[in-house]
């Protein structure tokens, strides 16, 4: 059993123990690289089929590639797909000019808030993995927020030995994080061991830049690269890199602790 | 790859590595300083945590490259387990820096458990203290020997010889107490780099390793191939035609053909085919820690929690064993009192009926004449489940025989399972029922066929009450109207079997050991595998009576009829009845009930 196998047989016992705890669950897919691999490993922890909706939260302000790739693999796969989105907020004018966090925590804390909401979602499974930024290291496999949608990260439920929080109160709702302990070079290397269709962004244009991790337009910045394909993408991972994965992405940057308190609130 | 072969890459021999010890000894700044010296730090981190400080007015430390949290770098304190990727030349680690505070047990606990190898720091300094025994104690209940010690602030001593040995000599002694071989001692200064990824010339005294090399000198947890086969059942799924049994194997291999047997049912059937979607070929072996689905050649009733193993190397089954458990919970852990445990997919209330020894773990002195275990200590006790659960012993497969205690909603103890005894009469017979159902010869004829026919299932039905509550009338009426219904149904009386199959017990209603009972099971026994619907009755029927059984007369459903309102053992089934003086009428509210069970199907009934 390599690497990749180990990271592979953990996130189907996870998704697996998801699945069977949680009688009302979502799982989120941005598009990106990440959650696109776990829509992946959802079909292989369950043979083949995607029992679990997948919940898109829609800003509006998605670099128009991505709702296309989205619609198109949706269809392909037989996959339920379930689009929210905070009208109001957009009806009202939100957008990132508002200040960065103002606008990420309106269009997707809140949004993703809504329709958590309507569908009445208690389990929701998302692709964060520990190596992205400081705040999600100290993430747990199934993490309780409360009826607030926010995280106490100073007391956290204990978790050994793969079992996991499944009980909850009330008006409380546990995130599930199957891929926490893959790092971006593992998800780059499984996409091209498993030849998973992932959207073109990720590779460098003839001008040299590329997404190294996918957001809203305005917000999100490409990264120099000659990168073309998965391999070349593997490689370069490999080679570099002591830039951070998440260097293009304008609200981790807005200040020091942006990101902490974005997360503490619910954002994902 | 090349025909020749390529150098396996770094990444698939990445090591869990966890950092441990008391609170300020240092463990994040060594981990700081691990990512800095091996040049693992993105471009610009040192920079961003330097503004921080300033910001902040604070001296730069290593640490808070690892704090991510507003609350830790102010209050200079790591407060969750927080996870980093670094590299030496040989491998990759990841390495978990878990928190030193007391208060964050827990999060040590989260952190260690996943690990393959400790670094437990002590500050030479301050020497040993409570924390530094505490999870040295921890680690072992975890199952981690593999464990080096790092003094550290050797500076701080004037990278003295003797402050080492001290320390050296009074934490092996602790050690050996706990039964952990401690590879190491290396004398360090994390701050300032002494010892980490290159000897240094402060302690000409000490010959090696660093820590770096000390690492690289690790072992990856081996692959758990050569133990028995054990495959806790997750769950059933049946997305399409096909029923797939889902888990993971936690030891051992399977193949396809093999037969397998489920515990605690006792249930058999043939492995047909190992599932599995976008994989070059289908699977015919699957091994431990992979995630595997299989089906079967038979429908047979299988569900999460049920462990599925080899014919000739079956799992304990019983309700009571001995335990080691380290407790988190704000409440205490107290004699008596209703927890549920996990024990790998199996979820059933517990409770702690004998507290062997509470030991206060930073000490390890003995709490004595105490029936409860408060948080951050930890106890050899015996548990007993409510229902039967299938387990190894720690010490054989460790991934089966460990455990965690919910209190509400929340994990709060943690358990290895260390010695099991079957001293009690139902382990006993327990044992005697498995071998029983392995060397049965079954018949030709289906239980299903058998059903199809006679228009029910097999069910045994025990009438039960206060004596003149009117049981023996309502049992014969109920035995007579299922006749008349074209239904079999046999009222099976005690005193019959004691007169004949029970005539050599000198006195079978104060036999010991329950024999009579016993007897009466395996008469049952008989005619639920030939398709009967079996009534009894008795007012002996103590509460361990009827548990034997039902354990007698397993996989057969058991129904109880409780003729006021007396509650005895756990049937499966159970219809309360204010009373029974009017026999017809009860027995037609039995027969109402049995048809609602699907008991009583009605004849060319279609499975």
């Amino acid at each position: 059993m390599d690497h990749l196998d180990e990271l592979e047989n953990q996130s189907i016992f996870i998704l697996r123990e998801a699945y069977k705890n949680f009688k009302n669950l979502a799982m989120l897919w941005s598009i990106g690289k990440d959650s696109t691999i776990l829509v992946w490993l959802a079909r292989k922890a369950f043979f083949g089929h995607c029992p679990i909706p997948l919940v898109h939260i829609d800003t509006t302000y998605k670099i128009p590639a991505m709702i296309e790739y989205r619609d198109r693999v949706a269809k392909e796969w037989g996959l339920n797909l379930v689009v929210g989105k905070n009208q109001k907020a957009l009806d009202e004018g939100m957008n990132h000019e508002k200040g960065r966090m103002v606008c990420c925590e309106a269009l997707k804390t809140n949004g993703l808030q809504c329709i958590m909401e309507e569908h009445g979602y208690t389990g929701l499974i998302l692709g964060i993995r520990r190596d992205e930024e400081g705040t999600r290291a100290k993430e747990r496999y199934f993490s309780p927020r409360d009826k607030n949608f926010e995280w106490n990260f100073k007391d956290q439920p204990p978790e050994l030995w793969d079992q996991y929080k499944t009980s909850f109160a009330d008006d409380t709702h546990i995130r599930i994080h199957p891929i926490l302990h893959w790092t971006e070079l593992n998800v780059w290397e499984y996409i091209q061991r498993e030849k998973i269709p992932i959207i073109d962004l990720y590779f460098a244009t003839p001008e040299g830049k590329r997404y190294r991790s996918l957001g809203c337009a305005p917000c999100t910045g490409t990264i120099d690269s000659t990168a073309k394909n998965v391999d070349e993408i593997v490689e370069e991972l490999k080679n570099n890199t002591t830039t951070s994965e998440r260097s293009g992405r304008a609200q981790d940057q807005e200040n020091t602790y942006a990101m902490q308190k974005l997360r503490a609130r619910g954002y994902m | 790859m090349g025909d020749n072969g390529s150098a396996p890459e770094l990444s698939s021999r990445l090591l869990r590595l966890v950092i441990v010890g008391h609170v300020d000894h240092g463990k994040s700044t060594l981990v700081g300083r691990l990512l800095s010296d091996t040049g693992t730090l993105p471009d610009g981190k040192l920079d961003f945590i330097r503004d921080i400080c300033k910001q902040q007015g604070k001296e730069f430390e290593f640490a808070f490259l690892l704090d991510a949290l507003e609350e830790e770098q102010e209050q200079g304190i790591t407060i969750d387990t927080s996870q980093i990727f670094f590299h030496t030349a040989q491998r990759k680690y990841v390495i978990i820096d878990a928190p030193g505070h007391k208060e964050f047990l827990k999060n040590m606990v989260t952190g260690a458990a996943d690990a393959e190898a400790a670094l437990l720091l002590i500050d030479a300094k301050e020497g040993v203290q409570e924390q530094s025994r505490r999870h040295g104690y921890i680690l072992k209940l975890l199952g981690l020997t593999q464990v080096a010690v790092v003094i550290n602030k050797m500076d701080l001593v004037g990278y003295d010889e003797k402050v080492y040995s001290k320390i050296k000599t009074e934490y092996t002694a602790f050690l050996d107490s706990l039964g952990i071989e401690a590879r190491k001692f290396i004398p360090v200064s994390a701050k300032l780099g002494v010892n980490i990824a290159a000897m240094k010339d402060e302690m000409p005294w000490y010959k090696g390793p660093t820590v770096l090399s000390m690492l690289d000198q690790f072992e990856k947890k081996p692959p758990q191939d050569h133990l028995p086969f054990r495959f806790p059942v997750q769950d059933v799924y049946k997305f399409d035609e096909r029923r797939i049994i889902a888990g993971r194997v936690e030891s051992g291999k399977l193949k396809t053909g093999d037969r397998v047997i489920f515990s605690p049912s006792n249930k058999q059937a043939v492995v047909k085919s190992i599932e599995a979607w976008s994989v070059p070929e289908q699977p015919s072996v699957a091994t431990s820690s992979e995630s595997i689905g299989f089906t079967l050649d038979e429908q047979i009733f299988v569900e999460r929690g049920d462990v599925c193993t080899l014919m000739d190397q079956l799992p304990i089954v019983s309700t009571t064993f001995d335990a080691n458990v380290f407790w988190m919970g704000k409440r205490n852990l107290e004699k008596g009192r209703k927890f549920v445990i996990k024990l790998n997919t199996q979820e059933v209330e517990c409770e702690v009926v004998e507290f062997k020894k509470a030991i206060d773990a930073s000490t390890l002195e003995t709490l004595s004449n105490q029936d409860y275990i408060a948080k951050n200590d930890v106890a050899e006790l015996t548990l007993r489940t409510r229902n039967p659960v299938a387990f190894d012993l720690f010490g054989s497969i460790a991934n089966t025989g460990r455990f965690v205690l919910v209190d509400e909603f929340d994990v709060c103890g943690g358990g290895i399972i260390t010695t099991y005894t079957p001293t009690t009469k139902s382990d006993k017979l327990r044992d005697e029922v498995r071998t029983r159902d392995f060397n049965w010869i079954k018949s030709e004829i289906k239980p299903d066929e058998r059903a199809y026919r006679n228009g029910h299932r097999a069910a045994l039905i025990l009438v039960t009450g206060d004596p003149g509550t009117g049981k023996g009338p309502l049992a014969r009426t109920l035995e007579h109207s299922l006749f008349q219904n074209n239904f079999q149904s046999y009222l099976l009386d005690r005193r019959n079997v004691n007169l004949g199959v029970g005539a050599d017990l000198s006195d079978p209603k104060n036999s010991g050991e329950g024999e009579s009972a016993r007897r009466l099971g395996e008469v049952a026994k008989l005619f639920l595998d030939a398709g009967h619907v079996v009534i009894s009755t008795s007012n002996a029927f103590h509460q361990e009576d009827q548990a034997d059984l039902r354990l007698l007369a397993n996989p057969y459903q058991v129904v109880e009829i409780q003729v006021g309102n007396q509650s005895s053992g756990e049937p499966d089934l159970v219809l309360s009845l204010d009373e029974a003086q009017n026999a017809k009428e009860a027995s037609l509210k039995i027969q109402n009930f049995l048809k609602e069970k699907k008991i009583l199907l009605g004849h060319n009934y279609s499975i």
